[in-house]
């Protein structure tokens, strides 16, 4: 591979990634917590009613997920390509 | 629970002064230990930071007298709907991890307008991204000040305007001498603090109410009085019953919560003191690092800020709700006498009638109360309430110091040495950067004595302008090789203008003014960031197609931010 398409592959499969877990953040955030919240609070879970959980908890701690899940895919990506250092 | 230490007999004041005087000395000392030498120092702490210490100092530094003493008040009044900061104020470290983080490390300049200007070939855009730059920052800053004044106020009970004074001292004395290095270093101390202060009392106090010591999961238990309801639904309960919305509801329209989020969001991404963090680190591996950490560290307290929300909220109602205000606690003159908290019995019952109808309504209460007051309220030991105060401080003074060094930097770097006068020897620019960093801690100050009555709006404007010029600009400038500084520029300008224009249209009254429902779209001012963020987008794409191309070795440029090996230092010029 020369450089440049080196390059351009890593891009292209970054860029997935980040659809990937740019999704899973509107769907916990945006979705869960705000456009379905009144459909999520019909369930129940302790004294939390869903959505309401997802608003003000949930979506918090799938966010640092997330960041650390997006963390360890791009330490591997970097490795498969040589970009490590 | 007053004897439970014998030490206790100290009192809340000396306790304060003990609490807080240790912390000052700490942070002072830091900063002479940790004093910068060089332009590199000052504005990016070396390049060398550590990812744990930097996840920390962000931390710190986003965490603000807002976040601490504000955020679990106004949640406590606005239930369901406080969640549009809790998820608005954590969600932009995904898009700032993920979008913006490691590729401006990258790029490794020192300041945000720095990567526009250079990014965009052109000084109009670096003038644009400083006058944003400053903007932002002043408005946040102001705020900060106050808090720090608030806080000397009412637990040292020395004037608001003295408070504000002996803050702005201790700043300048930190961020002018230690710029960014000496800033990182007593962040790291002042997130030690701020989130031990915070979670002392939020743990007390889930144990007190449900017999649960992590608060993130108490406020959704059974009360701890064996009655078997569970916390929330007695909340709900309350609320209704005194004529509030239900707690897990809220007020606002889908729409509105769905904007205001999405522009704190972006905003977050977009703000220039807390980006300016990601150029302190090594390599691009520990910029993406160093935000998860962050998060991590951010969520351990806006997690807890709901339940104390919930704590908070329900322990006041059952306090005051129909009481005798002659047999209130101690804390409720105390809090009447700083005005924060107000009493008028209409009806002349003699009782506490605390109601959502206006007209027979008797208790005013201040949102900032709920976090200060919460210990008292709870009886907690005197300790706890002066570790709150130093956290409070902590909260202010850490976020105040990482303003100034962006406007600092602002001046110092991108107006004198990249634009007015570019032959400035580093010693030079180092005073400079000093004088900048002075003056601001002065005009800081003044807003803090004489707070604009605005102060509430500007934090609102702060995010939007973030969100409709920076957060597109430099996306754009990562994500599209091909997008020229016309398109950038014109987009940044509509963007802020656009802001600007719905701001005081709906919050001051110009240009005719307007009611809400008025509001475009139904969106109120502070989620209107999001419309004027997208607008910008439109705009910048737009212009590009009908201007000349960007050079070749610019987008040159942009494949090599794309890659995160090779990362030089924080490059000197």
């Amino acid at each position: 591979m020369t450089n440049k398409t080196k390059a351009k592959a890593y891009w292209k499969e970054n860029i997935r990634y980040l659809l990937i877990l740019l999704t899973i953040w509107f769907m916990v955030s945006f979705c869960a917590g705000i456009l379905l919240k009144d459909a999520l609070n019909e369930i129940k879970i302790g004294g939390f009613k869903l959505g309401f959980w997802f608003a003000q908890q949930g979506a918090m701690y799938v966010f640092v997920i997330l960041i650390f899940v997006y963390v360890r895919l791009m330490n591997k990506l970097d490795k498969k390509y040589g970009y490590d250092e | 629970m007053n004897n439970l230490l014998f030490i206790d007999g100290l009192g809340v004041q000396n306790w304060t002064y003990i609490i807080v005087g240790i912390t000052f000395a700490i942070y002072i000392g830091i900063a002479i230990y940790t004093r910068a030498g060089s332009t590199k120092e000052f504005y990016v702490a070396g390049g060398g930071v550590s990812p744990l210490a930097n996840g920390m100092a962000t931390a710190a530094d986003w965490m603000s007298a807002a976040s601490f003493i504000s955020m679990a008040g106004i949640i406590s009044f606005a239930g369901y709907d406080g969640a549009v900061y809790l998820m608005g104020w954590t969600g932009g470290y995904v898009l700032l991890a993920l979008l913006l983080a490691p590729y401006l490390r990258k790029f490794g300049k020192f300041t945000v307008p720095d990567f526009i200007g250079d990014r965009y070939y052109s000084n109009t855009a670096r003038l644009v991204g400083v006058v944003c730059a400053l903007l932002v920052s002043f408005t946040y800053v102001a705020g900060q000040m106050r808090g720090v004044g608030l806080v000397f106020s009412r637990f040292l009970e020395v004037d608001i305007n003295t408070g504000v004074i002996i803050g702005m001292v201790i700043v300048l004395f930190y961020a002018v001498l230690g710029g960014m290095k000496g800033i990182t270093y007593t962040q790291v101390a002042q997130y030690c603090v701020l989130i031990f202060a915070f979670m002392v009392p939020a743990i007390f106090i889930s144990i007190q109410m449900t017999g649960n010591p992590i608060p993130q999961l108490g406020f959704g238990s059974t009360l701890a009085d064996g009655s078997g309801t569970y916390l929330l639904d007695k909340l709900d309960g309350l609320s209704t019953d005194l004529g509030f919305a239900e707690y897990t509801e809220g007020t606002k329209s889908m729409v509105d919560v769905f904007a205001i989020t999405l522009a704190l969001m972006v905003g977050t991404a977009g703000l220039p003191h807390v980006i300016v963090r990601f150029f302190t680190v090594k390599k691009v591996k520990d910029a993406r690092k160093s935000a998860g950490l962050a998060l991590l560290l951010i969520a351990l307290l806006f997690t807890a800020a709901p339940a104390v929300a919930v704590f908070a909220r329900t322990n006041m109602i059952e306090t005051v709700s129909n009481q005798p205000y002659a047999s209130m606690p101690e804390w409720f003159k105390k809090w009447e006498s700083t005005g924060l908290l107000s009493f008028t019995d209409k009806n002349n019952d003699g009782l506490i009638q605390y109601l959502a109808d206006e007209k027979t309504n008797e208790l005013v209460i201040d949102n900032d109360i709920m976090v200060l007051a919460n210990p008292e309220i709870a009886n907690l030991p005197d300790w706890v309430i002066a570790l709150v105060a130093a956290g409070a401080l902590a909260a202010a003074l850490s976020t105040a110091a990482g303003l100034l060094l962006v406007i600092s930097a602002s001046v110092s770097h991108d107006l004198i040495k990249k634009m007015i006068n570019p032959d400035i020897s580093e010693k030079g620019e180092l005073i400079a950067a000093r004088l900048a960093a002075t003056v601001a801690v002065c005009v800081a100050g003044y807003f803090g004595i004489n707070p604009p009555g605005f102060v509430a709006a500007t934090v609102a404007l702060a995010f939007g302008l973030a969100a409709a010029s920076f957060f597109p600009a430099i996306i754009l400038g990562i994500f599209y090789k091909k997008m020229n500084k016309e398109g950038a520029v014109a987009g940044m300008v509509v963007g802020i203008l656009v802001m600007l224009f719905y701001m005081t249209k709906f919050k001051f009254g110009w240009f005719g003014g307007g009611e809400k429902t008025d509001w475009w779209f139904g969106i109120s001012p502070e989620g209107f960031g999001s419309v004027a963020m997208i607008l910008n987008f439109v705009v910048s794409i737009v212009v590009m197609k009908f201007t000349p191309e960007t050079p070749e070795e610019v987008q040159e440029i942009v494949e090599n931010i794309r890659i995160p090996s090779g990362v030089g230092e924080a490059t000197e010029h």
